[in-house]
């Protein structure tokens, strides 16, 4: 569960609120889009909950943490709770298909044996299978997005967190990507994805939480308040 | 933390080794070049303060008799030696025995060869009771007529304690300096490696590895450069050592100096190069990872 109570951000560099007050919820197996126009603040959001930031005044509670007070060392933990997909992918570029999905065990301390069964399990789920031995270059946009997804599912988060999955895609791809998020949303993860991408948002008919300017602005299934991009 | 684990840890630190094969190569020598002169001084003070303290030790004076007193004279100086209450008893060497004492010390050396009985004093071999008081009894002997010079370890002991002093100083400053600049270049090293691979760090660090584990393989990576500076480091130590008392023992006729067999020094010596290695090793990766797990 991801619950935000009156959160105010202040990047103390600039001084002026990236958050002005948010509070929202978002319960387990929910898939929700979160969209606002540039500079709104939905990235930071994001930082919030991943435990990259810490509000400057509110509470933050995600997966049962309380990230206004969480200790550093108590922050890997966190993340291991949380998948996240970032728009320019990050994935590693001298590894394989298979050796980036496989290091995201690693780093959390898999035995080899978890790997070999669960890396080619979840390169099946994104539709990767044949391509394994690739490496991102050798990879068209989507399956990189695909990639970053697999990376972000392996260790079996309870949440995946996705800001702007599908901006580098055409429409067609942007469809596919949202198609496999949805049927990963199916399978119990709690999904929380940023976007642009109105035309795909009203596809889907979710929950929409529209943020401006540091506020939650409209919040539900009727869809979101229009903005400009 | 599971064995395989372990296995992956040591492979990627020795993968950042040859990655960066001439950091490495240097970071190596200067470990070296540091670790031998921190234990070249170490050595040097260790068998001074040795020497010190068996000189110090010797409880035995040497008094020489003016050359120009009769024979008989000489021998009568001796009652009053034996009357200082700090003697236990004075021993009479003439200078004949003295020289065939000296023959057979030195009966290989040229430079000895033409050595007469004449060129030598007879002497007495002074033995105290008291070590503490022997600056007093020295100059008690002195006082007494027909002694000419007189010769003490402690004089000697107390040249080697300037040169302790001053080694004392000079060592503990040069060692901090250069473990200073070995953790650097090490640090520097492991650095590099880890800019290489921030996007990895970045990946782990979103996946959620904890920062132990991120950085076990640097510590890896410096733990081994230290490690192999210090094996090649004590190797040298130990010819050089070898080779330095080998030299000395043949110029040094006069058994001035005493050396200790490097083998009496190997436990310390490795204990000393080991802990130096992990301690320029381990602490120059571990301080160079921190900046790179702020995320
Ligand atoms: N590191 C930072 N230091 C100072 N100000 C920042 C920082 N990051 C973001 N901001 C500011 O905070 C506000 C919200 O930024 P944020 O990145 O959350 O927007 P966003 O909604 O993700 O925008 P976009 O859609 O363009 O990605 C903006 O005004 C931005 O300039
Ligand atoms: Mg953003």
């Amino acid at each position: 569960m991801i619950e935000f109570t009156d959160v105010v951000k202040t990047y103390t560099d600039v001084g002026n609120d990236a958050l002005r007050g948010v509070s929202m919820q978002i319960e387990d197996g929910e898939f929700v889009f979160l969209v606002g126009p540039s500079g709104s603040g939905k990235s930071t959001i994001i930082k919030l909950i991943t435990g990259e930031l810490q509000p400057t005044s509110g509470t933050v509670h995600v997966n049962g943490y309380s990230l206004e007070r969480i200790r550093k060392r108590e922050i890997p933990y966190l993340r291991r709770t949380i998948g996240v997909v970032f728009q320019d992918f990050r994935l590693i570029e001298n590894k394989t298909v298979y050796e980036n999905v496989a290091f995201a065990m690693r780093a959390i301390g898999a035995a080899d044996n978890e790997i070999h069964d669960r890396v080619p399990y979840i390169l099946e789920l994104v539709g990767l299978e044949n391509k394994i031995h690739r490496h991102p270059n050798e990879l068209s946009g989507g399956e990189q997005q695909r990639l970053a997804i697999a990376r972000a599912l392996v260790n079996n988060p309870s949440t995946i967190i996705a800001d702007e999955p599908t901006g580098n895609l055409d429409p067609a791809r942007s469809l596919e990507i949202m198609e496999l998020l949805q049927e990963i949303n199916k399978l119990g993860t709690t999904l929380l994805v940023v976007t642009h991408q109105m035309e795909l948002v009203e596809q889907f008919g979710n929950r929409v939480i529209s943020i401006d300017e540091g506020l939650v602005v409209s919040d539900g299934m009727e869809g979101y308040r229009e903005y400009e991009v | 933390m599971k064995f395989n684990n372990l296995g992956y840890l040591m492979k990627e630190g020795f993968r950042g080794i040859f990655l960066h094969g001439f950091m490495s190569f240097a970071a190596v020598c200067v470990t070296v070049a540091c670790l031998l002169i921190v234990g070249s001084f170490s050595i040097l003070m260790y068998n001074v303060n040795i020497m010190v303290e068996d000189l110090n030790k010797t409880n035995e004076v040497l008094v020489f008799i003016d050359e120009t007193l009769p024979d008989a004279e000489a021998k009568s100086v001796g009652t009053k030696i034996n009357q200082i209450p700090n003697v236990q008893n004075a021993v009479f060497v003439s200078r004949e025995e003295a020289l065939k004492a000296f023959v057979a010390d030195y009966q290989d050396n040229e430079a000895f060869s033409g050595v007469q009985a004449e060129d030598l004093r007879h002497r007495y071999v002074v033995t105290l009771m008291d070590n503490e008081l022997i600056k007093d009894t020295v100059a008690q002997l002195t006082g007494i007529a027909g002694v000419a010079k007189i010769s003490a370890a402690f004089e000697l002991a107390e040249g080697f304690t300037t040169i302790q002093n001053v080694l004392q100083i000079a060592s503990i400053a040069i060692i901090i300096v250069l473990l200073m600049v070995s953790l650097l270049i090490i640090s520097n090293t492991v650095k590099l490696a880890m800019y290489d691979r921030r996007d990895e760090i970045a990946v782990m660090k979103m996946v959620g590895a904890t920062n132990g584990f991120i950085r076990l393989p640097f510590v890896v990576e410096g733990f081994t450069l230290g490690m192999i500076g210090a094996a090649i480091a004590f190797g040298l130590e130990w010819l050089m050592y070898d080779a330095l008392v080998l030299k000395i023992g043949a110029e040094d006729t006069l058994k001035l100096f005493s050396f200790v067999p490097f083998t009496e020094l190997l436990l310390p010596m490795i204990v000393t190069f080991v802990a130096a290695g992990l301690f320029v090793g381990v602490v120059g990766s571990w301080t160079s990872i921190r900046k790179f797990l702020d995320v």
